[in-house]
Order: C-alpha cells, then structure tokens, then sequence
C-alpha cells in the first residue's frame, strides 16, 4: 500500500513542476547579475525528485529551518523545542512529501503568489536564499529583539524574585515569633496550656490557608510581560513589606528586648499578623482579579489591514492590561491575517516599502520577500488592469468548494473503522495514520487546488492537513466536520504556532501605559505588517425605570374608521 | 347632474361627474372616504344602518371638484365607473377612485336626504 502511494504522490508532483511562470516573470523583473543562479539551482530539482530521496528532499528544508531557528532563537527562549523539526521526524515513511509551503522568515508579510506553483515541490531557490542572506530588516528584528528580551529578561526575573523573597519572609515571619521566645528564653515562659494549643492550630490552618491562596493568585505563570510595572501588584508588596516591617519593629522592642514571659500574648501577637496577612490576600483578590470583572467599558478594537473588527466589555483596567486582554481574544475572535485575501495586485505585494535594500550579490530570490507588507500598500484597491486576482476567482472559486466536498466525501467512503466481528488480515489493519495517508492522495489534488485558489495555502502543510485528518478519522468525524477548518479562515490560534507570531506585538499609546482606562483613550498594538487600533468607550450608564402591566389589560378591537382623501 | 330615482328597495341614487383638478403632479377630486369591509362600521357617523360597512364620504373639500359637481359629505358611494364600492375594503375603494389614467370620475350615490325628500314627494 506504502508503494503505491509513492507512486501516486510522484504522479501528483511531476506536473507542479511545470509550472514556472510566476516566479519567472519575478526574476524577470530583477537585475541582471543574480538571474543564473536561480535557474541553475532549479535545474538540479529534477534530478532531485527523481531519486526520491528524503534526504536531498529535507536537506533544502534544513537550511531554511536552521536560518528561521537562529533568527528565532533570541525572540523564544521559553519555547522547549522547536516544532519545525516535527517534519523531519517523519523521514523514514517515505509517503510524506515535505511541504514548502512553510513560511520562510517568521513573518507574515508573505509572498502569497509566488508561492502558489511551490507546494508538493522543494523550492530551491527560496531556500538559497535563506542561507546565505539576510533582509536588513531580518538584521533590525534581531538585533531588537535581542536587546529587548535581554532587558525585559532582567527585570522580570529581578520582579519575581523580589515578590517571592517577600513572600517568603512573610510566611516564615508568624513562625519566627512564635519560636524565638521559646528558643531564647524557655525557662522564663509562662506555661500555656489549652489557649495556645488552640492559637498554634488556627495559626497552622491560616497560615496553609493563606499558601493554598498565594499559590492560586500569585503563582502563575505569567500570561504577558508587561512594558510597564504593575501598579497594584508594587502596590500590594509595597503593603506587605511595610507590615512585615512595623511588626518586626514591634517586636522586636516589645518582646525581645524586654523578654517577655507572657507567652500567649506573643502567640497572639503571631496571630494578629497571620490575620493582617489573610487580608492583604483578599485585598489583592480584590484589586487585581474581582475590580476587572465588572464591565465598565466597551473596547473596539478594529485591524487596520482588513477593517474585521470586534467589541468587548472589560472592567477596570490599565492599558496595558486592557492591551493584554485584546490580545488574548484577538487569537480566537479575529480570523487570521491573510494579505493574500486582500487581492492586492502583485506588483503591489513585491514593491519594497521601506527605505533601502541590503542585497546579497548573487542572490535573486531574495528580492521576492523583501518589502512585502512592510507598511500600509499605496492603494488597496489596484485597478482591474493590474488586479488580477479577483476576476478569476469568482468562477472558480464558485466551484472549488463544492469539488472538494465531493472529493473528501467520497475519499472518506473508503474507510471504516474496525468492528470486533471483522475478520480481518493483519495486515489489512491501519492505523489512524495510515488510515490517514491512505485517503489522502485521492482528494489531495482537490484539497491543494482549492487552498490554491482561496489563497491559504501558506497556513496549511500537507503535513498539518494529514494530521488534520488523522484526527478526524480517529474522532469519527463526518468529511464537512474535516473541511470546516479549510473552507472558512480560522481565528489565528487555530494554525500552527509559527503563524500566530506572539512575541511581536509592540503597544502604542499616548497617555503612560499604566494609566487606567477612560473613556475616549485610544491604543495601538502595532505588528509588522499591521495593527489593531482599539478605542475606549465608557457604557452608558442606564436609567432603569419600571411600568405595571395588568395581564388583563391586554385587549383589543377592530381597527377605527380611517379616513383617506383622494 | 341627472336625477334618477330608483323605486325598487327603496334606492334612492344620483350619478355625479366630478372631473379631476390637476394639481402639480397629482389629479385630486376633493373629498375623503370613510368605510370598507375591513373597517369598523360602527363608527360610522353617517349610515342608518350600524353594520353597513360601505363607502362614505366624510368631507367635502369647500370649492374642490367634488363640490363643484355636487357631492355632499354623508353619501354612500355606490359605483366608480362601473366598479361596484359596497363590497369593497377602504384601500381598494381609494385605488379605483384614484387611477392616474383617468380623468373624470362618475359616481353613482345614494344620500339619506334625497332619500327623504323623495319619500316626502311621493307622500305629498
């Protein structure tokens, strides 16, 4: 079955080979110097693909991967492992086609058509450039993104540190002063019987009441680094050194210098600061999760790129915070940023934006990624001339849907899962991914045309759609519940990690970020290739007022006599 | 104005011509009805009969058309043209008096005061 379906796939690949036109007519476009490479590097594909061999095949997609991890390296130092990698795992099934598709660089600004012929073959010439070049603004990102996770990377551990030393000392404080009179002066103690015992017990149960607390509130990982410092959390540390510190201070007069005997009474004492710390617990439930609950006011937040806008009801909140909050929703509410959907005409996609070009001599490719997106494109609206995309999606897209459909309906058919009762050949048995790879070839040509035509190419590999698929099958799901995440974009967290690009969003604001919300303010969370303008409105405070009706008022008549002039 | 009087079951009726006055883009006649079949005819201020749910005119507009060629407030429309107005609802009443191809309107009427003062001749 493995055989044949290298077959199919081979079969499936030789004619996309073909097909050159785009990237030609870019090249064309391009200086002199670089244009043989290209061509000389696409010459040995062929030879390439013929061999069949994963290896040559993953060697190009290495490079590309190596570049994008050491470019990516300083942005994800939290992230275990790299999931690029999870493609080449896969080498030793010799069905998986690698996908070029992948985007390149980790930005979205994409190179939407030209990629359109890429998919089912290795693009070489892309990939050459990855290793040998780089964009001057791949040499900007980097270098702020090392400067700034390394600053941000300072301060956030000096924060948590700090708060956890403070928290510390305030957990160990109650126990210090109940053991220090006993460790001192023992003798001198006034025996305490059945009132202690009692305080030590509620001193316990508080003291694992307020750790159970501190661990649920304060102990998460954090969801964002906030540019600024939180207000209420320096607050609330600030309110519990100065506790801490005054009991100290009390105590250390009152108690240890004069050696109190009374030994309940200092017990007491540790008490009353093991309560004074339970409150500040629940002031800190207060002000940092139950004042944000109540909603105050309304956020639109609209995306500049497309105009896809939302609402949303938030409390109280600074705006960093509210910044925050958009964002979380941004990544399931908004569909995915697709500037390929934007029809613009491709002239306007490959002009470069900003203000000067870093070239590699000898590499031509490279000019294809450069300037795509980068600020807002002269006019949106290219004229029919130029645009060319539009015109001809409207009859085939019409169509494309519904091909598909047929194709996974009728690929799904194939398939069905194992009953006890079923005698069957060992071998005869798959599982859920071979099951997977088995349908897949027949509705794969159906699948890639209509990605092909709604322009999401870039955000599905053939390696996401046969795990997509691997999924369903295991689920038992129907052939629309596997299409629903094609046939419509997605909100951006449904794609892989690489697309949603979380580390790159930086907040503009002109009033001081950790100032509150109020009515009329006005942010910005600007990414490279676009941005999300939110603007506050406070809700309108409603005048609520109260009629009586009589359930037996309601009655009625015929319509009175009307009168009409002619 | 013709008179004819009609003895059967007490019809008592007047043909009126009232021509259209053309004023800006709209050809009016002057006065405005009340009634229909899907009207309430209790309300109705000028019928004898309290479930007679025809055609009424309840205003005359002073020195319009309609007063020119003699109609009264307080009749009861019996024909437009040749299209009978007793069993009609208001909207279809308002249709047949006013269509923009037509310039003069015959009604055929019937009026509780030509009535009696028919009754009264007979009797006298």
């Amino acid at each position: 079955k493995i055989e044949s379906l290298k077959v199919t796939v081979d079969f499936l690949k030789v004619p996309l080979g073909l097909k050159k036109p785009p990237l030609k007519e870019a090249l064309a476009a391009v200086p002199g110097p670089g244009r043989p490479k290209p061509l000389g590097v696409e010459r040995h594909k062929p030879r390439r693909s013929d061999t069949m061999d994963n290896e040559s095949q993953y060697s190009g997609y290495s490079y590309k991967s190596g570049h994008s991890r050491s470019s990516r390296k300083h942005r994800d130092r939290r992230d275990r492992h790299r999931s690029k990698s999870r493609d080449g795992s896969r080498g030793d099934k010799s069905v998986t086609i690698q996908a070029p598709g992948e985007p390149l660089l980790d930005n979205e600004s994409t190179r939407g058509d030209e990629r359109d012929d890429n998919w089912g073959e290795t693009t070489t010439v892309v990939t050459g450039t990855s290793e040998h070049s780089i964009s001057h603004d791949d040499i900007t990102r980097i270098t702020k993104d090392m400067e700034d996770s390394a600053h941000l990377d300072c301060s956030r551990h000096l924060g948590v540190a700090l708060a956890g030393a403070l928290a510390l000392l305030a957990f160990l404080t109650p126990l210090a002063f109940m053991l220090l009179p006993q460790l001192l002066w023992r003798e001198e103690l006034e025996p305490c019987g059945t009132p202690c015992e009692g305080l030590f017990i509620s001193v316990a149960f508080k003291l694992l009441i307020l750790l159970l607390g501190s661990w649920a509130l304060f102990f998460r990982r954090p969801k964002a680094f906030f540019p600024r410092v939180f207000v209420f959390r320096a607050l609330l540390m600030v309110l519990v050194f100065l506790l801490v510190v005054s009991y100290w201070l009390f105590y250390g007069v009152r108690i240890l210098d004069s050696r109190e005997r009374h030994y309940q009474g200092v017990v007491q004492y540790a008490v009353s600061l093991v309560d004074a710390l339970l409150f500040v617990h629940y002031l800190a439930v207060v002000l940092l999760e139950l004042r944000q609950l109540r909603p105050q006011f309304t956020l639109k937040a609209v995306r500049s790129a497309d105009g896809a806008s939302r609402f949303y009801n938030v409390g109280h909140l600074s705006i960093q915070r509210a910044a925050v909050w958009i964002l979380e929703n941004y990544y399931h509410d908004f569909p995915v940023y697709n500037p390929a959907l934007l029809n613009l005409p491709k002239s306007v996609l490959s002009k470069k934006m900003s203000g000067f070009k870093v070239y590699s001599l000898g590499e031509v490719g490279f000019l294809l990624q450069v300037g795509t997106g980068r600020g807002a494109p002269p006019s949106p609206w290219g004229s029919p001339a130029r645009g060319r995309a539009l015109p001809r999606c409207s009859h085939i897209c019409g169509s494309a849907p519904h091909r598909l459909v047929v194709a996974v309906e009728e690929a799904f058919t194939h398939i069905k899962r194992l009953q006890d009762e079923d005698q069957k050949n060992p071998r005869e048995i798959m599982d859920p991914r071979e099951a997977a790879q088995a349908i897949f070839a027949s509705m794969a040509r159906a699948m890639q045309k209509y990605l092909r035509t709604t322009k999401q190419q870039p955000y599905h590999t053939m390696e996401s759609i046969l795990q997509h698929l691997e999924f369903c099958i295991t689920h038992d799901m129907t052939p629309k519940a596997f299409l629903e995440r094609y046939l419509a974009a997605g909100p951006t967290i449904q794609y892989h990690k690489d697309r949603w690009l979380a580390k790159q969003w930086t907040l503009v604001s002109e009033e001081p970020v950790t100032n509150g919300l109020k009515d009329g303010v006005v942010f910005v969370l600007k990414r490279q290739d676009f941005s999300l303008v939110v603007s506050t409105k406070k809700i309108p405070f409603f005048k609520l007022s109260e009629e009586f009706v009589d359930p037996k008022s309601h009655k009625f008549i015929m319509r009175l006599q009307s009168e009409t002039s002619v | 104005s013709q008179h004819s009087a009609i003895s059967s079951f007490s019809f008592f009726q007047q043909r009126i011509e009232i021509h259209k006055l053309r004023q800006g883009d709209n050809l009016i006649l002057g006065f405005s009805i009340g009634g229909g079949i899907d009207q309430d005819p209790t309300q109705n201020p000028f019928s004898e009969d309290k479930t007679d749910k025809g055609i009424y005119v309840t205003r005359v507009t002073e020195g319009g058309p309609a007063e020119v060629a003699g109609l009264q407030i307080g009749d009861k429309i019996m024909q437009v043209n040749g299209w009978d107005m007793t069993m009609v609802t208001h909207d279809q009443a308002r249709k047949r008096l006013t269509k923009r191809n037509e310039e003069v309107v015959r009604l055929l009427v019937t009026r509780q005061s030509l009535q009696k003062a028919v009754q009264q001749s007979m009797m006298s």
